[in-house]
Parts: C-alpha cells; sequence; structure tokens
C-alpha cells in the first residue's frame, strides 16, 4: 500500500491502465466490435425501454 | 436601492459552472432532436461509439451508445470478451474517474434538479451509509457483469438485466419519450413498464431528500469509474498548509465525503462544491496535480506541529 501511495508507482499504475485501455479499443476495432455495439444501439431496445 | 436589489436576484439566480458543462452535456450527447418529434432514434454511424455516461441508446436523442448497455449487449448476446466496450470505459475512467458523475452525467442532472425541490434533506446515518454504498459495485458484478456472461436462456441471447429492471435513466430518456411519441409502443406496455417506472419514481423521491441517491447506491457505471477514481489523470489536492480543518468542505459535499481525510474518495464526483466554499482556497482540482495523493492526505491538517 505504501508503494502505490508513491507519485511514481501511481503514475505507472495509471500509464499501464491508459495504454492496456487503448490496446483494447484497438483489439475490439479489429474485431468488428464497434459494428455490433453500432447494430444494437440503431434499434429501440425493448428490455431497456421496459417493453421486455 | 431597487439597483442593489436587482444584483441581489441576479446573484440568486447565478448558474454555478456545474450546472451549466451538465445541461450541455445532456444537450450534446442527446442532440438529435428530430427524434423527440418523430418518436424514432438516431441510426447514424456515431452510434457504434459508446459515451462516457449513463445515456440510453434508445432515448430519442441520442447520439451515442450507452457503455452499461453495450457491455451487457457483448457479454450476454454475442457471448465474447468486449474488448472495445470495457477499452472505451476504462479509457474514460482512467482520464476522468468519477468526473463523468459530477459534470456530464443528464440522470446526475435530473437527481441534482430534484434535491432543489424545498423538502427537508436527510442526513443518512454512517452505519447506513457506507455499507449501502457497496451495493453499486454488487450492481455492476451481478446485473452488468454475471448475469449476461453466465445465464443461458433458450434463445441464446441474455436479456440485459441492469437495462431491464433497474435503469432509471432508460425508463426516463427512452421509455418515457418513446411510450408518448409511439401509440404502438404504448400498447405493449406491460408490467415490466409500470415496475421500471416505480423503480424511477422511487429514485426520484429519495433524490428529494437524499443528494444522488442513486449515484451514491445503485449506479454501476458509478462503481465502474469510482475504480478509477484515486488514479485518474484528473484528480483533486488539499493543501495542508493552506487547511485550517474548519470542515466546510465536508459539509457542503453532496457526496458525504470526509475530504480533510480522502480527499480523492472513490465516491468523490468532482463537482468542486468544497474548492466553491473553501474560505482559503486550500483545494485545488484538474489534470497531473503535482501534489495529489490517490488515498488523499492523512495529514491534512492539525499535524502540521506533529511533523516538525
Amino acid at each position: 500500500m505504501e508503494r502505490i501511495k508513491s507519485g511514481k508507482m501511481i503514475n505507472v499504475v495509471r500509464s499501464v491502465v491508459l495504454v492496456m485501455s487503448v490496446l483494447l479499443i484497438g483489439t475490439g476495432v479489429m474485431n468488428q466490435e464497434h459494428t455490433e455495439v453500432l447494430q444494437k444501439a440503431v434499434k429501440i431496445c425493448l428490455e431497456c425501454i421496459g417493453i421486455g | 436601492m431597487p439597483g442593489v436589489h436587482w444584483n441581489r436576484i441576479k446573484q440568486k439566480r447565478k448558474i454555478s459552472f456545474q450546472r451549466k458543462i451538465q445541461f450541455i452535456s445532456a444537450a450534446v450527447f442527446n442532440g438529435y432532436g428530430a427524434g423527440f418529434v418523430k418518436g424514432k432514434i438516431y441510426t447514424g454511424g456515431s452510434k457504434a461509439v459508446c459515451v462516457p455516461l449513463l445515456n440510453c441508446y434508445s432515448c430519442p436523442g441520442a447520439l451515442g451508445a450507452c457503455p452499461v448497455g453495450s457491455l451487457q449487449t457483448a457479454l450476454g448476446a454475442r457471448h465474447h470478451f468486449p474488448f472495445y466496450v470495457l477499452g472505451t470505459m476504462m479509457l474514460f475512467g482512467i482520464l476522468l474517474g468519477r468526473l463523468i458523475c459530477g459534470l456530464l452525467c443528464p440522470f446526475g442532472l435530473v437527481q441534482d434538479l430534484m434535491h432543489k425541490i424545498p423538502v427537508p434533506k436527510w442526513s443518512v446515518p454512517k452505519k447506513i451509509d457506507r455499507p449501502m454504498r457497496y451495493l453499486k459495485y454488487v450492481v455492476l458484478l451481478s446485473t452488468v457483469i454475471l448475469l449476461p456472461a453466465l445465464v443461458v436462456t433458450k434463445t441464446g441471447i441474455t436479456p440485459p438485466y441492469f437495462c431491464k429492471y433497474i435503469c432509471p435513466a432508460g425508463t426516463l430518456g427512452g421509455g418515457i419519450p418513446q411510450m408518448i411519441a409511439n401509440p404502438a409502443l404504448r400498447n405493449l406496455a406491460g408490467m415490466l413498464f409500470s415496475w421500471k417506472v416505480l423503480v424511477l419514481l422511487l429514485i426520484l423521491l429519495l433524490s428529494m431528500f437524499i443528494h444522488r441517491p442513486f449515484c451514491r447506491y445503485l449506479c454501476p457505471l458509478g462503481a465502474f469509474y469510482a475504480l478509477f477514481n484515486r488514479f485518474a489523470f484528473y484528480q483533486m489536492s488539499l493543501n495542508e498548509r493552506k487547511c485550517t480543518g474548519c470542515k466546510k468542505c465536508e459539509r457542503s459535499c453532496p457526496m458525504a465525503v470526509e475530504i480533510t481525510r480522502e480527499i480523492n474518495s472513490s465516491e468523490c464526483i468532482r463537482c468542486g462544491k468544497c474548492k466553491a466554499v473553501c474560505p482559503e482556497g486550500a483545494i485545488s482540482l484538474g489534470f497531473l496535480l503535482k501534489n495529489s495523493k490517490p488515498y488523499g492526505d492523512y495529514r491534512a491538517y492539525g499535524t502540521r506541529s506533529r511533523r516538525r
């Protein structure tokens, strides 16, 4: 815990998470996951609006 | 003097920076005005992009996709690891943390406005408040991640449990406007819609008495961003040399954060109210603050003598 409190460690954690998130987005885009999101989002989600 | 009186009125009506950003954000993320008139949703390419906030993609004005809904779809309908949605949520989380809750979320704005209604305000006792705050993590883990990922239905598509049974933002932003604009959908509304309206009404009613009950206790997106709040690039800092320990900041905090003890708490929504009331100017907010500490500064005040 003491180590994580130090500024350097925080910057490392931040940078790792930032790089990981960019890599995940890149992987998802290569897998065409954004088109799946689009397909779901352009139709009215009946569950979301309470019809089921 | 009439001038002085007018100035007082003008001062009272001054809209805070937070409120301005909240209204702008709600308008920008729900900018498809024609959708409200026609009762149709936007179908453009921007809906492939997850927005950082809880904004139902079935809202007639929504220009982007809700990350919580998209996460449940990826896990429940497509049954694969959600690289894209998870990466997007992590990116927003590490850059902004819960600043998104405080400044950008339209349902946060709705709760803030409900809290303006002049009724007696409740202070939730710590014994109840502290354990209840973990409920949002249970909601995230169960309804958004585990149930969609593990439950197998006959059709092979697992419903988005959070959206279906809980999400009040979906009912308010998507369900009610769609019901008003679409007579065909109105005919289909049954028990589930009544349940969702009841959940929404309960949360709105509670918001009048308790500040942001949904953000505190139930929101799975708030829970996800809370995991990053201490480490996000956007941080808060308390200058221990300036702090006198008057605790005005803690009394003004809508999320009941112990600011002098833990300024970068996972519960802080970065609304900036503490900074506005601090008479010493000891609190600062911003990206990559030099003296910010993830677990706050436990020696924020009153221990300067001990250090010497």
